[in-house]
């Protein structure tokens, strides 16, 4: 294996970091599996990073507040749409790229992918959707490569993603009605579970995205 | 579909994870970050970590058991979701939103309150809107007073004048994601959780019930499946005095036909 090549495979990821999520858990995943992992919101690592990382846990206007006041919004637009690393949104860190979201009001999100966070109608069960489902894909996709089976992974959440294009459902849940778990659109890719906390799933799938270049 | 959970309990008091008795006698088991790791390899759904000590101090008295000494519960916090590949709630001694903050930081992905929601049921609103309502976890220690259920406080040990009952719909008014149904009077006693409080209080409010209290037999966790509304089964005592405790315990359940993932054992 040549050195060009060897260095094309090393993964550097970044887990931005804005004050709301479990930032902890998904370094110590993506530690167990990456080259480097550096927890930054500095211009500099998110541009010098291979792969980058949106944890979350919280509400979503929180979550924009957030967002807002913490992370550098231009150097990321550029690293992840115009360079187009891969881009992995876990939880709200998903919902946040709709183009805006419904919990505690009206709030606009990053728009990344066409859609808006609404609450999960999930009939007569209980919400939040709290603990292991199971998600079935709807498309073939690198990141979910060896998930196939319908495996449980592990959900809290009250709100979802509905996506504007169904193109870009890779995967859906059921609870109560079908919702769109994962999704992708280019090198963007947004998960409503938590692969930190998935356990064997969880793990595959963090594996599978950072094969993806 | 979502499965049912299986959630073992952990006690931490001073430093030492302990064994509890009806919340007044308490016998030391050892380690707080060993059992975590044994925990997660079993297949555990979630873990409970509960920080029943009544000061911030912390000490295992001892360094020589492979890992370093511990001396505030963010460092055990810390060393836990290291361990952990799967939900970890903390509970104990939170009373503020920083202190949510400082625990979801560090690897916790809810929190659970207590006296704290006693004492100002509307931190329970604030918290939900800051982090959202699903990392919320109410927890209810509820004791039969005259064949009603009321809600004791862990701190004194008296019994308040909230039916567990109303408390629970209270809670789920004010925006909890969960709530943590422990009976005291099932605590520690293994003749099985108290099947009557779980089916009144899971009947009544739509958020999920993890109940707690007085599992001494796997056909226990089935019982409160099949029985009653609750979403998940919790355990503390039982999971520490057999080797691969949680997966014999999913296995149990799963060959029973309920409603839970199938048992594995990891290697991480």
């Amino acid at each position: 294996m040549g050195f060009t090549q060897l260095e094309t495979m090393m993964s550097r990821v970044c887990i931005l970091d804005y004050g709301s999520g479990n930032v902890k858990s998904v370094y110590n995943l993506f530690a167990s599996l990456a080259d480097s992992v550096t927890i930054s919101n500095t211009p500099a690592d998110i541009e010098n990073a291979t792969h980058i990382v949106l944890p979350g846990v919280g509400a979503f206007a929180a979550s924009m507040r957030r967002i807002h006041e913490n992370l550098p919004l231009d150097a990321l637009d550029r690293v992840v749409r115009t360079k187009c690393k891969p881009f992995l949104g876990i939880c709200v860190g998903m919902q946040v790229l709709a183009e805006r979201g419904f919990e505690f009001g009206e709030t606009a999100g990053l728009g990344w992918i066409k859609g808006s966070i609404e609450k999960l109608d999930s009939k007569e069960f209980p919400l939040p959707h709290i603990g292991w489902n199971n998600i079935d894909c709807r498309q073939a996709s690198p990141l979910l490569t060896g998930l196939e089976n319908s495996p449980d992974l592990y959900f809290v959440h009250s709100f979802v993603f509905h996506p504007t294009d169904p193109e870009t459902i890779l995967a859906t849940t059921d609870y109560g009605r079908q919702f769109c778990c994962v999704i992708q659109s280019d090198n963007i890719y947004g998960v409503q579970f938590h692969p930190e906390k998935s356990q064997r799933a969880g793990i595959k799938l963090a594996k599978n995205f950072l094969a993806l270049s | 579909m979502k499965k049912n959970r299986v959630i073992p309990v952990l006690l931490l008091r001073n430093g030492w994870l302990v064994q509890s008795k009806q919340f007044k006698r308490y016998q030391n088991l050892g380690n707080p970050i060993s059992a975590v790791k044994r925990l997660s390899q079993w297949g555990s759904d979630e873990l409970i970590y509960l920080d029943i000590s009544s000061d911030d101090t912390h000490d295992m008295r001892r360094d020589d058991l492979g890992h370093p000494n511990r001396n505030s519960i963010f460092e055990i916090i810390e060393d836990v979701s290291k361990e952990a590949f799967m939900p970890i709630t903390v509970g104990g001694r939170i009373r503020s939103l920083h202190d949510i903050e400082k625990r979801l930081a560090l690897g916790a992905d809810k929190i659970a309150i207590n006296t704290l929601a006693l004492d100002n049921p509307k931190f329970i609103e604030q918290a939900a809107k800051e982090f959202g309502a699903q990392c919320v976890v109410v927890s209810i220690d509820a004791k039969l007073n005259n064949g009603v259920h009321q809600v004791m406080r862990a701190d004194t040990r008296e019994v308040t004048l909230n039916t567990a009952l109303s408390w629970a719909c209270q809670v789920e008014q004010l925006g909890a994601g969960e709530i943590l149904l422990n009976s005291v009077d099932r605590d520690g006693m293994k003749n099985g959780y108290d099947l009557e409080l779980l089916d009144q209080v899971s009947s009544a409010i739509k958020i999920p019930v993890i109940a707690c209290g007085g599992v001494g037999d796997w056909e226990h966790f089935a019982q409160a499946l099949r029985q009653t509304g609750v979403d998940a089964v919790a355990a503390a005592n039982i999971f520490h005095y057999s080797d691969q405790s949680v997966y014999l315990a999913k296995k149990y359940l799963f060959e029973q036909g309920l409603n839970v993932r199938p048992a594995e054992l990891l290697e991480i």
